[in-house]
Protein backbone atom coordinates (compact mmCIF):
# COMPACT_ATOMS: atom_id res chain seq x y z
CA UNK A 1 0.00 0.00 0.00
CA UNK A 2 2.66 2.88 0.92
CA UNK A 3 6.40 2.05 -0.47
CA UNK A 4 9.15 3.99 0.42
CA UNK A 5 12.58 3.47 -0.64
CA UNK A 6 16.00 5.33 -0.41
CA UNK A 7 14.02 8.58 1.48
CA UNK A 8 16.37 11.15 1.77
CA UNK A 9 14.74 14.30 3.62
CA UNK A 10 17.13 17.85 5.15
CA UNK A 11 15.36 20.62 6.45
CA UNK A 12 17.41 23.89 6.68
CA UNK A 13 16.56 25.34 10.09
CA UNK A 14 16.28 29.09 10.24
CA UNK A 15 19.71 29.84 11.71
CA UNK A 16 21.23 27.49 8.50
CA UNK A 17 22.15 24.40 10.32
CA UNK A 18 21.19 21.27 8.25
CA UNK A 19 18.78 18.54 10.15
CA UNK A 20 18.82 15.31 8.32
CA UNK A 21 15.32 13.95 8.79
CA UNK A 22 15.09 11.08 6.68
CA UNK A 23 18.21 9.29 5.64
CA UNK A 24 18.05 6.27 3.17
CA UNK A 25 14.33 5.50 4.37
CA UNK A 26 12.75 2.18 2.87
CA UNK A 27 9.66 0.90 4.35
CA UNK A 28 6.92 -1.17 2.91
CA UNK A 29 3.57 -1.22 4.17
CA UNK A 30 1.22 -3.86 3.23
CA UNK A 31 -2.74 -2.85 2.87
CA UNK A 32 -4.70 -3.99 6.35
CA UNK A 33 -1.22 -3.29 8.02
CA UNK A 34 -1.49 -1.27 11.36
CA UNK A 35 2.06 0.37 11.61
CA UNK A 36 3.46 2.42 15.01
CA UNK A 37 6.50 4.63 14.42
CA UNK A 38 8.10 5.37 17.59
CA UNK A 39 10.98 7.16 18.45
CA UNK A 40 12.51 10.42 20.51
CA UNK A 41 11.37 13.64 19.25
CA UNK A 42 13.30 14.78 16.25
CA UNK A 43 13.59 11.17 14.92
CA UNK A 44 12.21 11.85 11.45
CA UNK A 45 8.75 10.04 12.47
CA UNK A 46 5.92 12.72 11.65
CA UNK A 47 8.81 14.02 8.95
CA UNK A 48 8.17 11.01 7.10
CA UNK A 49 3.97 10.72 7.84
CA UNK A 50 4.19 14.10 5.98
CA UNK A 51 6.11 13.10 3.16
CA UNK A 52 3.05 10.38 2.27
CA UNK A 53 0.97 12.35 1.65
CA UNK A 54 3.56 15.15 0.06
CA UNK A 55 3.00 18.22 2.97
CA UNK A 56 6.94 17.87 2.57
CA UNK A 57 8.79 17.48 -0.25
CA UNK A 58 11.23 14.86 -0.05
CA UNK A 59 15.35 15.44 -1.43
CA UNK A 60 15.67 12.20 -2.92
CA UNK A 61 14.24 8.35 -3.33
CA UNK A 62 10.42 7.48 -4.16
CA UNK A 63 7.44 7.27 -2.22
CA UNK A 64 4.22 5.34 -3.79
CA UNK A 65 0.91 4.80 -2.33
CA UNK A 66 -1.40 2.25 -3.95
CA UNK A 67 0.98 2.14 -6.61
CA UNK A 68 1.02 5.74 -7.45
CA UNK A 69 4.27 7.95 -7.55
CA UNK A 70 4.41 10.96 -6.04
CA UNK A 71 6.51 12.68 -7.84
CA UNK A 72 5.99 11.00 -10.86
CA UNK A 73 5.16 14.06 -13.51
CA UNK A 74 2.17 13.49 -14.07
CA UNK A 75 0.98 12.63 -10.36
CA UNK A 76 -2.10 14.63 -9.47
CA UNK A 77 -1.43 14.67 -5.42
CA UNK A 78 -5.01 16.51 -4.49
CA UNK A 79 -6.18 12.91 -6.36
CA UNK A 80 -3.75 10.88 -4.33
CA UNK A 81 -4.45 12.70 -1.51
CA UNK A 82 -8.15 11.66 -1.68
CA UNK A 83 -6.96 8.56 -0.54
CA UNK A 84 -4.60 9.33 2.25
CA UNK A 85 -6.87 10.50 5.38
CA UNK A 86 -4.59 12.38 8.09
CA UNK A 87 -5.36 13.11 11.64
CA UNK A 88 -2.61 16.02 13.27
CA UNK A 89 -2.02 16.47 16.41
CA UNK A 90 -3.79 19.82 17.02
CA UNK A 91 -6.89 18.58 15.10
CA UNK A 92 -6.63 21.33 12.74
CA UNK A 93 -10.91 21.16 12.53
CA UNK A 94 -12.17 24.15 10.23
CA UNK A 95 -13.07 26.49 13.30
CA UNK A 96 -15.63 28.96 10.54
CA UNK A 97 -17.45 25.60 9.78
CA UNK A 98 -19.71 23.76 12.33
CA UNK A 99 -18.79 19.79 12.97
CA UNK A 100 -21.51 18.82 10.07
CA UNK A 101 -19.26 21.21 7.70
CA UNK A 102 -16.25 20.05 8.91
CA UNK A 103 -16.94 16.54 7.94
CA UNK A 104 -19.34 17.51 4.68
CA UNK A 105 -16.99 20.23 2.68
CA UNK A 106 -14.38 18.06 1.35
CA UNK A 107 -16.77 14.99 0.34
CA UNK A 108 -18.16 17.91 -1.88
CA UNK A 109 -16.36 20.00 -2.90
CA UNK A 110 -13.55 17.18 -3.71
CA UNK A 111 -15.60 13.78 -4.35
CA UNK A 112 -18.02 15.53 -5.57
CA UNK A 113 -21.15 13.98 -3.74
CA UNK A 114 -24.48 15.39 -3.29
CA UNK A 115 -25.34 17.48 -0.17
CA UNK A 116 -27.88 14.67 1.14
CA UNK A 117 -25.00 11.86 0.30
CA UNK A 118 -22.59 13.70 1.99
CA UNK A 119 -24.95 14.33 5.19
CA UNK A 120 -25.88 10.76 5.29
CA UNK A 121 -22.15 9.84 5.39
CA UNK A 122 -21.20 12.35 7.41
CA UNK A 123 -23.79 11.42 9.98
CA UNK A 124 -22.75 7.64 10.26
CA UNK A 125 -19.35 8.67 11.21
CA UNK A 126 -20.10 11.04 13.62
CA UNK A 127 -22.39 8.02 15.13
CA UNK A 128 -19.23 6.05 14.73
CA UNK A 129 -16.78 8.45 16.44
CA UNK A 130 -19.92 8.94 19.24
CA UNK A 131 -20.19 12.51 18.39
CA UNK A 132 -23.60 12.66 16.26
CA UNK A 133 -25.45 15.00 18.98
CA UNK A 134 -23.04 17.86 18.39
CA UNK A 135 -23.41 17.65 14.88
CA UNK A 136 -24.79 21.58 14.73
CA UNK A 137 -21.94 23.18 17.36
CA UNK A 138 -18.82 24.80 16.31
CA UNK A 139 -15.56 23.25 17.30
CA UNK A 140 -14.11 26.11 19.49
CA UNK A 141 -17.54 24.67 21.54
CA UNK A 142 -16.16 20.98 21.51
CA UNK A 143 -13.32 19.75 24.33
CA UNK A 144 -10.28 18.26 22.78
CA UNK A 145 -10.65 14.17 22.36
CA UNK A 146 -14.48 15.43 20.76
CA UNK A 147 -12.50 17.48 18.57
CA UNK A 148 -9.99 14.97 17.22
CA UNK A 149 -13.00 12.45 16.97
CA UNK A 150 -14.35 15.04 14.68
CA UNK A 151 -11.05 15.36 12.79
CA UNK A 152 -10.86 11.58 12.64
CA UNK A 153 -14.71 11.02 11.08
CA UNK A 154 -13.63 14.13 8.66
CA UNK A 155 -10.68 12.04 7.52
CA UNK A 156 -12.68 8.92 7.28
CA UNK A 157 -15.50 10.65 4.94
CA UNK A 158 -13.34 10.52 2.02
CA UNK A 159 -13.06 7.11 2.54
CA UNK A 160 -9.32 6.90 2.00
CA UNK A 161 -7.52 3.66 1.81
CA UNK A 162 -4.82 4.67 4.23
CA UNK A 163 -4.94 6.65 7.78
CA UNK A 164 -1.93 8.50 8.57
CA UNK A 165 -1.94 9.83 12.71
CA UNK A 166 0.60 12.57 13.06
CA UNK A 167 0.42 12.09 16.87
CA UNK A 168 -2.99 11.89 17.36
CA UNK A 169 -3.20 11.60 20.90
CA UNK A 170 -0.46 14.15 21.87
CA UNK A 171 -2.32 17.46 22.74
CA UNK A 172 -4.77 15.82 24.68
CA UNK A 173 -5.70 15.90 28.38
CA UNK A 174 -4.89 12.67 29.56
CA UNK A 175 -8.47 11.54 30.37
CA UNK A 176 -9.45 12.27 26.66
CA UNK A 177 -6.57 10.34 25.28
CA UNK A 178 -8.86 7.02 25.86
CA UNK A 179 -11.66 8.02 23.81
CA UNK A 180 -9.47 8.82 20.84
CA UNK A 181 -7.60 5.43 20.56
CA UNK A 182 -11.33 3.87 20.75
CA UNK A 183 -11.86 5.16 17.20
CA UNK A 184 -8.08 4.43 16.22
CA UNK A 185 -8.67 0.78 17.47
CA UNK A 186 -11.82 0.21 16.21
CA UNK A 187 -10.55 1.34 12.95
CA UNK A 188 -7.68 -1.10 13.30
CA UNK A 189 -10.27 -4.11 13.46
CA UNK A 190 -11.84 -3.31 11.04
CA UNK A 191 -8.87 -3.50 8.45
CA UNK A 192 -7.47 -0.06 7.85
CA UNK A 193 -4.20 0.88 6.80
CA UNK A 194 -2.55 2.81 9.29
CA UNK A 195 0.18 4.50 10.05
CA UNK A 196 0.49 5.52 13.51
CA UNK A 197 3.28 8.29 15.17
CA UNK A 198 2.37 7.90 18.90
CA UNK A 199 4.09 7.80 22.11
CA UNK A 200 0.78 5.41 23.42
CA UNK A 201 2.89 2.36 24.24
CA UNK A 202 -0.26 0.96 25.09
CA UNK A 203 -1.61 1.24 21.80
CA UNK A 204 1.03 0.04 20.21
CA UNK A 205 1.50 -3.16 22.05
CA UNK A 206 -2.66 -3.92 21.66
CA UNK A 207 -2.92 -2.94 18.16
CA UNK A 208 -0.01 -2.78 15.87
CA UNK A 209 1.20 -5.50 13.03
CA UNK A 210 4.40 -4.11 12.85
CA UNK A 211 6.36 -1.46 15.46
CA UNK A 212 8.91 0.48 14.04
CA UNK A 213 11.61 2.54 16.31
CA UNK A 214 13.28 5.26 14.33
CA UNK A 215 16.43 7.68 15.40
CA UNK A 216 18.01 10.20 13.53
CA UNK A 217 16.03 9.77 10.52
CA UNK A 218 16.65 6.25 10.49
CA UNK A 219 14.97 2.75 11.33
CA UNK A 220 17.11 1.35 14.26
CA UNK A 221 14.65 -1.46 14.74
CA UNK A 222 11.70 -3.06 13.52
CA UNK A 223 9.16 -6.09 14.52
CA UNK A 224 6.19 -7.33 16.33
CA UNK A 225 5.15 -5.45 19.69
CA UNK A 226 5.89 -8.40 21.00
CA UNK A 227 9.58 -8.60 19.96
CA UNK A 228 9.90 -4.85 20.97
CA UNK A 229 8.60 -4.93 24.49
CA UNK A 230 9.66 -8.12 25.56
CA UNK A 231 12.82 -8.32 23.90
CA UNK A 232 14.15 -5.51 21.99
CA UNK A 233 17.50 -5.83 20.38
CA UNK A 234 19.19 -2.77 19.93
CA UNK A 235 20.81 -0.70 22.83
CA UNK A 236 19.20 2.24 21.42
CA UNK A 237 15.83 0.76 21.67
CA UNK A 238 16.52 -0.30 25.24
CA UNK A 239 17.38 3.33 26.16
CA UNK A 240 14.38 4.61 24.54
CA UNK A 241 11.65 2.30 25.98
CA UNK A 242 13.23 2.47 29.52
CA UNK A 243 12.75 6.19 29.80
CA UNK A 244 9.49 5.96 28.51
CA UNK A 245 7.55 2.92 29.89
CA UNK B 1 -8.80 24.21 20.27
CA UNK B 2 -9.62 27.45 22.32
CA UNK B 3 -9.71 30.58 19.82
CA UNK B 4 -6.85 32.80 20.67
CA UNK B 5 -8.89 35.88 20.78
CA UNK B 6 -11.50 34.32 23.74
CA UNK B 7 -9.54 35.73 26.35
CA UNK B 8 -9.81 38.85 25.23
CA UNK B 9 -13.75 38.64 24.48
CA UNK B 10 -14.62 38.90 28.25
CA UNK B 11 -17.27 40.65 28.88
CA UNK B 12 -16.37 44.57 29.48
CA UNK B 13 -16.99 45.83 32.59
CA UNK B 14 -20.25 48.07 32.69
CA UNK B 15 -19.14 52.04 32.22
CA UNK B 16 -18.51 53.35 35.95
CA UNK B 17 -19.28 57.20 36.69
CA UNK B 18 -16.27 57.77 39.71
CA UNK B 19 -14.94 60.48 41.02
CA UNK B 20 -12.31 61.10 38.22
CA UNK B 21 -15.23 61.01 35.56
CA UNK B 22 -16.26 64.08 37.71
CA UNK B 23 -12.67 65.55 37.34
CA UNK B 24 -12.81 65.15 33.86
CA UNK B 25 -15.25 67.13 33.77
CA UNK B 26 -14.39 70.36 35.99
CA UNK B 27 -11.24 70.13 33.86
CA UNK B 28 -13.00 70.17 30.20
CA UNK B 29 -15.08 72.89 30.91
CA UNK B 30 -12.35 74.90 32.17
CA UNK B 31 -10.06 74.39 29.04
CA UNK B 32 -13.32 75.18 26.85
CA UNK B 33 -13.78 78.49 28.82
CA UNK B 34 -10.31 79.40 28.19
CA UNK B 35 -10.41 78.20 24.70
CA UNK B 36 -13.66 80.47 24.47
CA UNK B 37 -12.36 82.95 25.99
CA UNK B 38 -8.68 83.26 24.50
CA UNK B 39 -9.97 82.94 20.66
CA UNK B 40 -13.22 82.98 19.88
CA UNK B 41 -14.50 85.84 21.72
CA UNK B 42 -11.30 88.16 20.94
CA UNK B 43 -11.32 86.63 17.50
CA UNK B 44 -13.17 87.44 14.39
CA UNK B 45 -16.74 88.32 14.27
CA UNK B 46 -18.88 86.52 12.03
CA UNK B 47 -22.45 86.46 11.50
CA UNK B 48 -23.73 82.90 10.59
CA UNK B 49 -25.91 82.35 8.32
CA UNK B 50 -27.51 78.42 9.11
CA UNK B 51 -30.60 79.52 7.33
CA UNK B 52 -28.97 79.63 3.65
CA UNK B 53 -27.42 75.81 4.39
CA UNK B 54 -31.08 73.57 3.87
CA UNK B 55 -31.34 74.46 -0.33
CA UNK B 56 -28.22 73.32 -0.72
CA UNK B 57 -29.27 69.82 0.79
CA UNK B 58 -33.00 70.14 -1.17
CA UNK B 59 -34.94 72.81 -2.45
CA UNK B 60 -38.32 73.63 -4.16
CA UNK B 61 -37.93 75.07 -7.05
CA UNK B 62 -37.59 74.95 -10.88
CA UNK B 63 -33.84 73.77 -11.98
CA UNK B 64 -33.89 75.61 -14.77
CA UNK B 65 -36.40 78.19 -16.12
CA UNK B 66 -37.78 76.25 -18.75
CA UNK B 67 -39.14 73.81 -16.25
CA UNK B 68 -42.82 73.86 -16.46
CA UNK B 69 -43.86 73.37 -12.86
CA UNK B 70 -41.48 73.53 -9.95
CA UNK B 71 -40.59 70.58 -7.85
CA UNK B 72 -38.29 69.67 -5.02
CA UNK B 73 -35.05 68.89 -6.36
CA UNK B 74 -31.27 67.53 -4.21
CA UNK B 75 -29.18 71.03 -3.39
CA UNK B 76 -25.89 71.13 -4.61
CA UNK B 77 -24.18 69.45 -1.53
CA UNK B 78 -26.57 66.24 -2.28
CA UNK B 79 -25.38 66.35 -5.61
CA UNK B 80 -21.99 66.12 -4.11
CA UNK B 81 -22.84 63.48 -2.09
CA UNK B 82 -24.25 61.28 -4.26
CA UNK B 83 -21.27 61.55 -6.45
CA UNK B 84 -18.70 60.94 -3.33
CA UNK B 85 -20.84 57.88 -2.37
CA UNK B 86 -20.82 56.53 -6.33
CA UNK B 87 -17.05 56.90 -6.51
CA UNK B 88 -16.40 55.63 -3.10
CA UNK B 89 -18.67 52.43 -3.64
CA UNK B 90 -16.91 52.03 -6.86
CA UNK B 91 -13.75 52.41 -5.51
CA UNK B 92 -14.17 49.91 -2.52
CA UNK B 93 -15.67 47.02 -5.00
CA UNK B 94 -12.60 47.59 -7.14
CA UNK B 95 -9.82 47.86 -4.07
CA UNK B 96 -11.28 44.57 -2.82
CA UNK B 97 -11.30 42.73 -5.96
CA UNK B 98 -7.18 44.13 -6.43
CA UNK B 99 -6.21 43.59 -2.52
CA UNK B 100 -7.74 40.37 -2.90
CA UNK B 101 -5.18 39.63 -5.91
CA UNK B 102 -2.24 41.27 -4.28
CA UNK B 103 -2.84 40.18 -1.18
CA UNK B 104 -2.58 35.90 -2.69
CA UNK B 105 -0.50 37.16 -4.84
CA UNK B 106 2.74 38.38 -2.32
CA UNK B 107 2.46 35.15 -0.86
CA UNK B 108 2.79 33.20 -4.16
CA UNK B 109 6.41 31.32 -4.24
CA UNK B 110 6.78 32.21 -7.29
CA UNK B 111 9.35 35.48 -7.60
CA UNK B 112 8.57 36.83 -10.59
CA UNK B 113 4.57 37.53 -9.50
CA UNK B 114 5.58 37.90 -5.84
CA UNK B 115 8.24 40.64 -7.19
CA UNK B 116 5.85 42.63 -9.16
CA UNK B 117 3.31 42.75 -7.15
CA UNK B 118 5.80 43.95 -4.04
CA UNK B 119 6.61 46.61 -6.37
CA UNK B 120 2.95 48.12 -7.22
CA UNK B 121 2.40 47.80 -2.82
CA UNK B 122 5.75 49.92 -2.24
CA UNK B 123 5.30 52.06 -5.66
CA UNK B 124 1.71 53.55 -4.77
CA UNK B 125 1.99 53.48 -0.73
CA UNK B 126 5.17 55.89 -1.43
CA UNK B 127 3.83 58.18 -3.28
CA UNK B 128 1.09 60.70 -2.74
CA UNK B 129 -3.07 60.19 -3.90
CA UNK B 130 -3.05 63.26 -5.18
CA UNK B 131 -0.20 62.74 -7.71
CA UNK B 132 -1.62 59.52 -8.19
CA UNK B 133 -4.28 61.19 -9.45
CA UNK B 134 -3.03 63.51 -11.54
CA UNK B 135 -1.34 60.98 -13.03
CA UNK B 136 -3.67 58.85 -13.82
CA UNK B 137 -6.14 61.78 -14.99
CA UNK B 138 -3.63 63.95 -17.18
CA UNK B 139 -1.53 60.89 -18.67
CA UNK B 140 -3.31 57.45 -18.72
CA UNK B 141 -6.71 58.94 -18.66
CA UNK B 142 -5.75 61.21 -22.14
CA UNK B 143 -4.62 58.32 -23.49
CA UNK B 144 -7.15 55.75 -22.61
CA UNK B 145 -9.66 58.74 -23.41
CA UNK B 146 -11.21 57.77 -19.39
CA UNK B 147 -13.46 59.99 -18.47
CA UNK B 148 -12.85 61.88 -14.81
CA UNK B 149 -15.21 59.76 -13.24
CA UNK B 150 -13.34 56.79 -14.50
CA UNK B 151 -9.86 58.43 -13.82
CA UNK B 152 -10.99 59.03 -10.56
CA UNK B 153 -12.14 55.96 -10.07
CA UNK B 154 -9.12 54.04 -11.25
CA UNK B 155 -6.69 55.96 -8.85
CA UNK B 156 -8.68 55.36 -5.63
CA UNK B 157 -8.93 51.53 -6.23
CA UNK B 158 -5.58 51.04 -7.16
CA UNK B 159 -4.10 53.29 -4.18
CA UNK B 160 -6.46 51.79 -1.52
CA UNK B 161 -6.11 48.42 -3.02
CA UNK B 162 -2.62 48.43 -2.10
CA UNK B 163 -3.37 49.06 1.58
CA UNK B 164 -6.12 46.53 1.06
CA UNK B 165 -3.69 43.91 -0.41
CA UNK B 166 -1.01 44.01 2.81
CA UNK B 167 -4.21 43.54 4.98
CA UNK B 168 -5.18 40.77 2.78
CA UNK B 169 -1.72 39.42 2.97
CA UNK B 170 -1.73 39.58 7.26
CA UNK B 171 -4.96 38.40 7.17
CA UNK B 172 -4.46 35.13 5.24
CA UNK B 173 -0.60 34.69 7.23
CA UNK B 174 -2.36 35.37 10.46
CA UNK B 175 -4.31 31.56 9.80
CA UNK B 176 -2.40 28.64 11.11
CA UNK B 177 -0.54 26.58 8.53
CA UNK B 178 -2.30 23.92 9.99
CA UNK B 179 -5.30 25.15 8.18
CA UNK B 180 -4.18 24.86 4.84
CA UNK B 181 -2.49 21.11 5.73
CA UNK B 182 -5.58 20.03 7.06
CA UNK B 183 -7.42 21.40 3.92
CA UNK B 184 -4.80 19.79 1.47
CA UNK B 185 -4.53 16.48 3.27
CA UNK B 186 -7.84 15.96 2.06
CA UNK B 187 -7.24 16.46 -1.52
CA UNK B 188 -8.25 20.24 -1.65
CA UNK B 189 -6.47 22.00 -4.08
CA UNK B 190 -4.81 25.19 -3.64
CA UNK B 191 -7.86 27.56 -4.79
CA UNK B 192 -9.98 25.51 -2.72
CA UNK B 193 -8.31 25.71 0.20
CA UNK B 194 -7.63 29.64 -0.21
CA UNK B 195 -11.71 29.88 -1.17
CA UNK B 196 -13.62 27.61 1.88
CA UNK B 197 -10.72 27.49 4.29
CA UNK B 198 -8.31 30.23 4.44
CA UNK B 199 -10.00 33.41 3.06
CA UNK B 200 -13.34 33.35 5.39
CA UNK B 201 -11.06 32.91 8.60
CA UNK B 202 -9.13 35.72 7.08
CA UNK B 203 -11.88 38.15 6.32
CA UNK B 204 -13.55 37.54 10.08
CA UNK B 205 -9.71 38.55 11.33
CA UNK B 206 -9.17 41.88 8.54
CA UNK B 207 -12.95 43.09 8.91
CA UNK B 208 -11.51 45.98 11.47
CA UNK B 209 -8.45 47.16 9.29
CA UNK B 210 -10.53 46.82 6.58
CA UNK B 211 -13.52 49.38 7.56
CA UNK B 212 -10.61 51.91 8.23
CA UNK B 213 -9.19 51.43 5.19
CA UNK B 214 -12.81 51.95 3.32
CA UNK B 215 -13.36 54.85 5.98
CA UNK B 216 -9.91 56.14 4.73
CA UNK B 217 -11.02 55.84 1.10
CA UNK B 218 -14.34 57.83 1.20
CA UNK B 219 -12.18 60.64 3.35
CA UNK B 220 -9.14 60.14 0.14
CA UNK B 221 -12.05 60.45 -2.07
CA UNK B 222 -12.35 64.32 -1.76
CA UNK B 223 -9.23 64.65 -3.68
CA UNK B 224 -10.72 63.92 -6.80
CA UNK B 225 -12.38 67.18 -6.98
CA UNK B 226 -8.87 68.32 -8.36
CA UNK B 227 -9.84 66.87 -11.56
CA UNK B 228 -13.15 68.86 -11.06
CA UNK B 229 -15.83 65.94 -10.30
CA UNK B 230 -18.08 67.17 -8.82
CA UNK B 231 -17.79 65.54 -5.58
CA UNK B 232 -19.08 66.53 -1.95
CA UNK B 233 -15.79 68.80 -1.77
CA UNK B 234 -15.91 70.31 -4.75
CA UNK B 235 -19.60 71.27 -4.85
CA UNK B 236 -19.03 72.61 -1.19
CA UNK B 237 -15.72 74.50 -2.98
CA UNK B 238 -18.25 75.68 -5.33
CA UNK B 239 -20.73 76.76 -2.41
CA UNK B 240 -18.66 79.02 -0.15
CA UNK B 241 -17.30 80.64 -3.65
CA UNK B 242 -20.81 81.45 -4.06
CA UNK B 243 -22.36 82.59 -0.66
CA UNK B 244 -19.10 83.12 1.53
CA UNK B 245 -20.90 80.88 4.08
CA UNK B 246 -17.45 78.95 4.24
CA UNK B 247 -17.98 77.74 7.62
CA UNK B 248 -21.28 76.80 7.67
CA UNK B 249 -20.81 75.10 4.37
CA UNK B 250 -17.71 73.23 5.43
CA UNK B 251 -19.44 72.39 8.34
CA UNK B 252 -22.03 70.68 6.66
CA UNK B 253 -19.86 69.23 4.19
CA UNK B 254 -17.90 67.39 7.13
CA UNK B 255 -21.42 66.23 8.54
CA UNK B 256 -22.44 64.71 5.82
CA UNK B 257 -18.69 63.00 5.49
CA UNK B 258 -19.46 62.13 8.83
CA UNK B 259 -22.61 60.19 8.14
CA UNK B 260 -21.18 57.99 5.69
CA UNK B 261 -18.28 57.12 7.70
CA UNK B 262 -20.14 56.33 10.86
CA UNK B 263 -22.48 54.03 8.74
CA UNK B 264 -19.99 52.09 7.57
CA UNK B 265 -18.30 52.14 10.52
CA UNK B 266 -21.45 50.50 12.04
CA UNK B 267 -22.48 47.95 9.67
CA UNK B 268 -18.52 46.81 9.48
CA UNK B 269 -19.67 46.04 13.45
CA UNK B 270 -22.54 44.57 12.86
CA UNK B 271 -21.21 42.22 10.01
CA UNK B 272 -18.42 41.71 12.98
CA UNK B 273 -20.82 40.64 15.65
CA UNK B 274 -22.68 38.48 13.14
CA UNK B 275 -19.61 36.77 12.03
CA UNK B 276 -18.54 36.03 15.87
CA UNK B 277 -20.91 32.98 16.10
CA UNK B 278 -18.34 30.11 15.30
CA UNK B 279 -16.05 31.67 18.23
Amino acid sequence: MIDAQHVYKTFITPDKRKVEALVDFTLHIDPGEVVVIIGPSGSGKSTFLRCINRLEEIDRGKITVDGQDLHAPKADINKIREEIGMVFQHFNLFPHKTVMENVTLAQEIVRKRKKSEAIEIAEALLKKVGILDKKDVYPSQLSGGQQQRVAIARSLAMQPKVMLFDEATSALDPEMIGEVLDVMKTLAREGMTMVVVTHEMGFAREVADRVIFMDSGKIVETGTPEHFFTNPEHERTKLFLSQIL
Amino acid sequence: MPSRLSLLRQKEPALKFTRRSAITVVVLLVLGYLFYHFFISKGITYTWHWNDIPKYLFYFGKRHPSEPVPSWHMGALMMGLTLTLKISVVSILFAIIIGLIVGIARLSEEPITKFITACYVELIRGTPLLVQIYIIYFFIGTMLRLSAFAAGAAALSIFEGAYVGEIVRAGIQSIHKGQMEAARSLGMSYAQAMRHIILPQALKRIIPPLAGQFISLIKDSSLVSVIALADLTFRAQQAVAQSLDAFEIYFTAAGLYLVMTFTLSMVTQYIERRMAVSD
